[in-house]
């Protein structure tokens, strides 16, 4: 009952509180968000299958190039763009996915594999000028358009993140409670013996791989619509696909609100450490550094473990 | 495309890939031993490459030299690593290992990035310059020197490996450590040793590559990422592999920016990498287990 009330509270802080947070505030809220929704995507198939994807940067680069690509030079709304972008980022995890785990690889080899993948688009984004090479691709024209992804204020793009991070946790918990996430955590906790149980191994870590690329894929494009420029570093390179990991193993991975809660913790150390030695790049990605090294000395299961422990 | 400009690609790229034999020598080495895959590895080879930086900007130490105290100073900095960070999180799962490994990555490297900013430093000796030609090929001398340093150092260690006491407890730890454990060899002992040996291996690597190459927070994650390939190529944990992969790493990064536009070259390395990956996990040269 205690978790409930004090769950619903916390909802309707996130719904009402916002209007009245000074600007700084609010971006740093929108920043919590969107890492806790990535966090929340990669759980899916890493915290619950317990396949370590390092390269889930593939998946939101072809989210947010996708639906940009889409806008800039066809006029599509980013919203269909969004669609279409997860529906190709999950095609694309399916088949790298079927590959990886058809030829068995597992635990630090998928993990290898996956950022051999994310790293691949990179490289080919960076040499193709079509998609704006390394320079990157602008979105002008940032008139509120709300049929385009566009508004006026950031207000509304904290309401569009916050939905979409309530619909990655309604998702999350939908699977954990249903017989695919049963199916992951026996393949997570033994897989040749879930296999002998039964088991489709495969088709239920694909199913996870599709969950969770075609969600990050829409962070992508969150993202770009968001910050209205993505480069190649920006959107495939490893710190994205280190970012999501990083909320969800500092909070929890395999719990339904882990990488939320991870979020929360993070994005404040790193906002503080940046406020207080201003002018040196760095210091942020090294408390992140020190805070993974400290969760998984001490607090091996996350915030959430930990917090479970005193209930 | 002349034969001129591939006969200069090859030579370029086994040079280079004595240099990721020798670094992922030491990766092997840590992956045999300790079983985890170091994504710190690169981050001590960045170190390495500042110590090197600073030895000559500050003391005027010729980087060749400065490996008498790179050498034994990452040797130490290895083992404390070990004890401190990984020693304490032996028994936890596989996949937080690597985590912790790439925790520190993220820590060192970002450090660097405190301490020194982000500007590329250079150290350039006299002989930085020096060339000759081989047929219609240039070879840079200090290329050559790394090269030729990083095979001596690994037949080195290899002998060390097969000969010594120490040498061959790190085997045998590497092989089948609880046996090694019942034969009364200290296992702690070996793993931080192996993880010392290992950490002093790329910091040579490191040295050896400053005259010809920038030093940044970030210059060792390239190498990293070709040593994981390397390692992959020749079999985790498979010591000559790791010599051999280097070199075939090398001529195929070389051979791709020959042939190919822009840095499209490193996406030749990487299709090896998975190709290697899915279709021989246990490297080209290893037998079929590592899965």
């Amino acid at each position: 009952m205690a978790a409930e009330a004090l769950g619903g509270l916390a909802l309707g802080a996130l719904l009402v509180v916002p209007p009245f947070l000074p600007p700084y505030f609010l971006e740093v809220l929108i920043s919590v968000m969107l890492f806790g929704y990535l966090g929340a995507a990669w759980n899916i198939l890493g915290g619950y299958a317990g396949q370590f994807s390092f390269g889930h940067a593939a998946y939101f680069g072809i989210g947010a190039y996708t639906s940009t690509l889409l806008f800039l030079r066809f006029g599509v709304t980013p919203w269909l763009g969004m669609l279409a972008g997860g529906v190709l980022a999950a095609a694309f995890g399916l088949g790298a996915g079927y590959l990886s785990f058809r030829y068995g690889l597992r635990g630090p080899y998928f993990s290898l594999v996956t950022l051999a993948f994310a790293e691949m688009l990179r490289v080919i984004t960076v040499n193709t000028k079509a998609v704006g090479s390394s320079l990157g691709l602008v979105i002008p024209n940032r008139e509120a358009a709300p049929a385009n992804f566009v508004f006026a204020g950031k207000l509304a793009y904290y309401y569009v993140i916050l939905a979409m991070v309530l619909a990655a946790v309604w998702i999350t918990w939908r699977v954990a409670r249903s017989k695919l996430g049963y199916a992951l955590l026996a393949i997570r906790e033994n897989e040749d013996a879930a296999e002998a149980s039964g088991v489709d191994v495969l088709g239920m870590k694909l199913r996870a791989m599709a969950i969770s690329s075609l969600l990050t894929a829409f962070g992508g494009t969150f993202y770009a619509q968001y910050f209205a420029y993505i480069d190649p570093t920006i959107t495939f390179g490893p710190s994205v696909s280190i970012q999501g990991l990083l909320q969800a193993i500092v909070g929890g991975a395999g719990t339904v609100l882990g990488p939320l809660v991870g979020a929360f913790v993070l994005t404040p150390v790193s906002e503080l450490s940046r406020a207080a030695i201003r002018g040196r790049a760095g210091v942020d990605v090294m408390l992140y550094g020190l805070v993974l090294i400290l969760v998984i000395s001490f607090l091996p299961k996350g915030v959430m473990g930990w917090v479970s422990r005193w209930r | 495309m002349t034969a001129d400009l591939l006969l200069q690609g090859t030579v370029s790229g086994l040079l280079l890939g004595g240099v990721y034999g020798l670094v992922a020598c030491g990766l092997s080495l840590i992956f045999g031993v300790l079983r985890i895959i170091n994504f710190a590895h690169g981050a001590v080879m960045m170190l390495a490459m500042y110590t090197t930086y600073w030895l000559f900007a500050l003391c005027g130490i010729d980087p060749y030299l400065s490996i008498l105290i790179t050498a034994p100073l990452f040797f130490i900095v290895g083992m404390l690593i070990q004890r401190t960070v990984i020693e304490p999180n032996r028994f936890a799962a596989e996949h937080n290992q690597l985590l912790l490994t790439l925790g520190l990555a993220l820590f060192l490297e970002n450090l660097a990035l405190v301490l020194w900013q982000g500007d590329f430093r250079t150290v350039r000796p006299t002989y930085a310059g020096a060339s000759f030609m081989v047929g219609e090929a240039l070879v840079e001398v200090p290329r050559l020197a790394a090269c030729g340093a990083a095979i001596v150092l690994a037949v080195v260690l290899f002998a060390f490996l097969r000969t010594t006491d120490v040498g061959k407890a790190i085997r045998a730890v590497s092989e089948e450590p609880e046996g090694a454990m019942l034969m009364g060899i200290d296992i702690g002992r070996i793993r931080a040793v192996a993880f010392g040996i290992g950490s002093a291996c790329v910091a040579v690597a490191g040295a050896l590559v400053t005259p010809f190459f920038y030093v940044a927070p970030d210059v060792g994650e390239s190498f990293n990422l070709m040593a994981f390939v390397v390692v992959v190529l020749g079999g985790m944990g498979n010591f000559v592999g790791a010599l051999f992969g280097g070199f075939i790493v090398g001529l195929a990064e070389s051979l791709g920016a020959t042939l190919l536009p822009g840095s499209l070259k490193q996406l030749i390395v990487f299709a090896l990498f998975v190709l290697v990956l899915l279709l021989r996990p246990a490297g080209l040269f290893g037998s079929a287990r590592g899965r």
